[in-house]
């Protein structure tokens, strides 16, 4: 009985180990800005954060899984593009004009761009997964090629332009358009549904990671991949469905953005959310070499970042300099998880 | 031996060193003059590396002094090789000869070349690391040693992938060494050895010293009397007679795989224990990988269980019914960050899953159960298998391999670094495990334990198969013969 319960308590250690010291930053970060704003702490200021950092914080989410495993994936940003940019075209240029099965096409026209913009992620993650494990590639290596190429390809597909709704006002188009914009807005419980989104993807995902033979896999890939095979593990799977996972996640990502804006830029859509992602992985406290890392702690960072350069507006801190306290915030945050 | 008591070399009092709740080293004291070769026994678990590395001074002391006079080096029981730097940077590393900041290369590599001739390591300077086996790695831990001149050497288990010419070489230099006015702390679960090396021997229990005596004293069997505290009857199992009438359960035919493996071909029956003996290099953990699936095969067939595995992975033949126990512990076999109980369910998740959810509390009370047949020495299953000794951690790896119940099991040396009473153990684990059904190849070094269990015993020289003895023809003459080619 009493084993047991030691046994308990050290679990819970353990895991607090993880996952404590992000939370603890995250508490001493809100008190701080909570002392210093009296807008910081109005309801509508803090939803608007969790929108803010709902989509790169949903990559992040993914991009848990792939450091975890020992990778590192850098197109994120070019397929964040490529997704918005694929979905909103398909809408523009395949929305029925007639009802189909008894939804009204701009229904169809909606679901279409949603389907489009998750399999555009998903394909893509096929592809880094598919050089990173047959082609042998480092995935440093493989996803700084897929970067340029997800962004040129959406460049290419938009005109170097924004694909948007405001000059293009034919019919059916603009309904379905209406209807993506209104699910970009729409509140559930008062959340945003991209905020809402990223809750529910961190249980769901957080419990992939945890709690399933998979999950467990994963870690022990990016423990040693070695001893992962000689444990029969299909380390080369676990791979692959780690590119997979974040190439869902950008997918859904970019929809909802899309959705956010009715419109999707090829040239600065999702600029820089590899950066971002990688970022609030690390400060969650994953390990880089991988092997380590939680997603209730990737989702303390994607908080941690998007509050601070939330104050930092609120300080009047020029957004030149925004760049170089989340930089600080970064190293700090690692050299404090060495020492502990 | 000489002027012991006037200028020790070593000396510890009243030494204790805990982890946490654990106490592992209680109030250790004893000195040691120099020109002595000291034996230091015990259990798995008994705190011999930790002692050592107190001497070392990578770990603080809870209390009570080390005093040690001039200089020390250690060779731990785990490797610190870099695998991507080449041989002679390994040596050399920290310590590296130069010139107005320049690396004085050529001295470094006729250096290291003059070392490795002395521990007798044929290796070239400039290999890479990652391409050496375990053998040639520890030839060049202790190659390391011998580059300054330090007046105490502590030498943690490195015989255990080691055969016996090299073991005689290694004791060769130890004697120079000691001659030369050295002394020497010599770790070891091979009680014989320890005896013919050691001018004294000092045995750990469970952190406490329980004996300090001249070598001429203490028996093999009185050594590991008191390392576990009650008296150890036969070690050896009664061997298994080979059963020529039982089904085939694995048989490889013309097996190849480049250079170090060569048409190999032989037949394991069902429940049989089928020694594989060789000198280090020989190929044997080649000829291992290769059956499952972990290197790549240039020819040949490999039939298990009446069906012929064409592209043979990892997982694969796991799945196929055969478990390995590879022979670079470290390196291959365990997740040191992981728990034990994760580490032991690792290859059978499957098993304790429900929904697709891992349960927690079935994987630790598996984890719990076999700490107890195996006698495991852990805090609990949540115990970070790294913090464990040598010993329980091959046992747990031993461990994960039955609980995804194979059919073949190919030991890779299964006792190295496992104290007399846990190797007994072993020994009559893979015996049982022969009985209920399972064949096992049992590859090792050790003429003894080959000799011991296995009732057939195949020989690899160069890749080669170059004999098949069984019944009396198992003995350490014709292996000898078969294994170096030469009477
Ligand atoms: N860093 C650590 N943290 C926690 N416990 C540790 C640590 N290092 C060692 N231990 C514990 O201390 C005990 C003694 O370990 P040690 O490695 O000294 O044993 P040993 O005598 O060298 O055994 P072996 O013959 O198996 O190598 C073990 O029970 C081990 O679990
Ligand atoms: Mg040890």
């Amino acid at each position: 009985m009493t084993e047991v319960k030691t046994m308990k308590s050290e679990r819970i250690r353990r895991i607090l180990s993880y996952v404590g010291g992000p939370y603890m930053a995250l508490a001493v970060l809100f008190l701080v800005c909570a002392c210093s704003s009296d807008v910081f702490l109005k309801p509508d200021n803090l939803l608007n954060i969790l929108r803010q950092v709902s989509y790169s914080g949903l990559i992040a989410l993914g991009m848990t899984f792939v450091i975890v495993s020992g990778g590192i994936d850098l197109s994120v940003g070019s397929l964040f593009a490529l997704c918005g940019v694929c979905s909103l075209l398909s809408i523009r240029n395949f929305t029925p004009v007639q009802p189909v099965a008894g939804m009204s096409p701009e229904l169809c026209g909606l679901l279409l761009g949603g389907a489009v913009c998750v399999l555009t992620g998903v394909i893509g993650g096929l592809l880094n997964g598919s050089a990173v494990v047959f082609g042998r590639v480092p995935p440093f290596i493989a996803t700084l090629g897929t970067y340029s190429i997800f962004r040129s390809l959406a460049l290419y597909l938009a005109d170097s332009g924004t694909v948007s709704t405001e000059n293009y006002t034919s019919e059916p188009f603009r309904p379905a358009n209406e209807l993506l914009t209104k699910i970009g807005e729409c509140e559930v419980f008062g959340m945003s549904l991209p905020g809402l989104m990223l809750i529910v993807l961190t249980v769901v995902l957080g419990v992939l990671l945890a709690r399933t033979a998979f999950g467990r896999h994963v870690c022990a890939v990016g423990s040693s991949e070695r001893v992962a095979r000689f444990a029969g593990i299909r380390t080369g799977q676990v791979r692959f469905l780690t590119y997979v996972i974040i190439g869902l996640c950008v997918g859904v990502s970019a929809f909802l953005a899309a959705g956010r804006l009715g419109s999707v830029s090829s040239t600065n859509a999702g600029l820089f959310y590899e950066l971002d992602a990688i970022a609030a992985v690390i400060i969650g406290g994953a390990s880089m070499s991988g092997g380590r890392g939680t997603l209730a702690g990737t989702l303390a960072g994607v908080l941690i970042l998007g509050i601070l350069s939330n104050i930092l507006d609120m300080w009047g801190v020029a957004a030149t300099l925004q760049g170089l306290v989340k930089g600080l915030v970064i190293i700090v945050s690692v050299l404090i998880q060495k020492k502990g | 031996m000489t002027a012991g008591e006037t200028s020790p070399v070593l000396e510890i009092r009243d030494l204790t060193k805990s982890f946490g709740p654990v106490s592992v080293l209680k109030g250790v004291t004893f000195s040691l003059g120099p020109g002595v070769i000291l034996g230091l026994a015990g259990e798995n678990g008994a705190g011999k590396s930790t002692l050592a590395k107190c001497i070392s001074s990578q770990y603080r002391p809870d209390s009570g002094t080390i005093r040690v006079n001039g200089s020390c080096f250690t060779v731990p029981q785990e490797f610190t090789l870099i695998p991507t730097l080449r041989v002679y940077e390994n040596i050399f590393l920290g310590r590296e000869l130069s010139r107005y900041g320049f690396l004085k290369k050529k001295a470094m590599i006729l250096r290291a070349q003059a070392l490795l001739n002395k521990v007798g390591c044929t290796v070239p300077p400039r290999k890479m690391v990652s391409d050496l086996n375990v053998a040639e790695k520890q030839k060049i831990e202790i190659a390391k040693a011998f580059l300054d001149r330090s007046k105490l050497l502590i030498l943690d288990e490195p015989t255990t992938v080691l055969n016996r010419m090299e073991t005689e070489t290694l004791f060769q230099i130890l004697r120079e060494f000691r001659e030369q006015g050295g002394s020497v702390i010599y770790i070891s679960h091979k009680l014989e050895e320890v005896r013919t090396i050691c001018d004294r021997i000092v045995v750990l229990r469970d952190g406490v010293l329980v004996a300090d005596e001249a070598s001429g004293d203490l028996s093999a069997e009185e050594i590991a009397r008191r390392m576990v505290g009650r008296n150890l009857t036969r070690i050896f199992p009664p061997k298994r007679p080979a059963d020529p009438g039982t089904d085939e359960v694995l048989r490889c035919e013309n097996v190849s795989s480049g250079r170090e493996v060569l048409d190999v071909s032989f037949s394991l029956k069902k429940g049989e224990i089928l020694g594989l003996a060789g000198l280090a290099g020989a190929g044997r953990t080649e000829l291992a990988e290769t059956i499952c699936g972990f290197r790549r095969r240039s020819g040949g067939r490999i039939v298990l269980n009446g069906t012929a595995i064409t592209r043979p992975t990892p997982d694969r033949m796991l799945r196929a019914g055969l478990s390995y126990l590879p022979e670079d512990r470290q390196r291959t076999a365990i997740l040191p960050d992981f728990t034990l109980a994760d580490n032991l369910t690792l290859s059978s998740l499957s098993r304790y899953t429900s929904w697709g959810f891992i349960r927690e509390k079935r994987c630790r009370e598996a984890a719990a159960r076999y700490m107890e047949r195996f006698r495991i020495r852990a805090a609990s299953p949540d115990e970070r298998l790294g913090n464990l000794s040598g010993g329980n951690q091959q046992k747990t790896v031993i461990a994960r391999g039955l609980d995804s119940s194979p059919s073949v099991f190919i030991f890779d040396e299964p006792t190295r670094g496992v104290d007399v009473g846990a190797r007994g153990e072993i020994y009559e684990f893979i015996h049982a495990l022969a009985e209920s059904g399972v064949s096992c190849l049992f590859i090792s070094s050790d003429l003894e334990e080959i000799i011991g269990c296995c009732a057939r015993v195949l020989v690899m020289r160069e890749g080669r198969i170059r004999g098949e003895l069984s019944g009396d023809d198992v003995n350490e003459e014709r292996i000898m013969f078969l294994a170096t080619g030469v009477k």
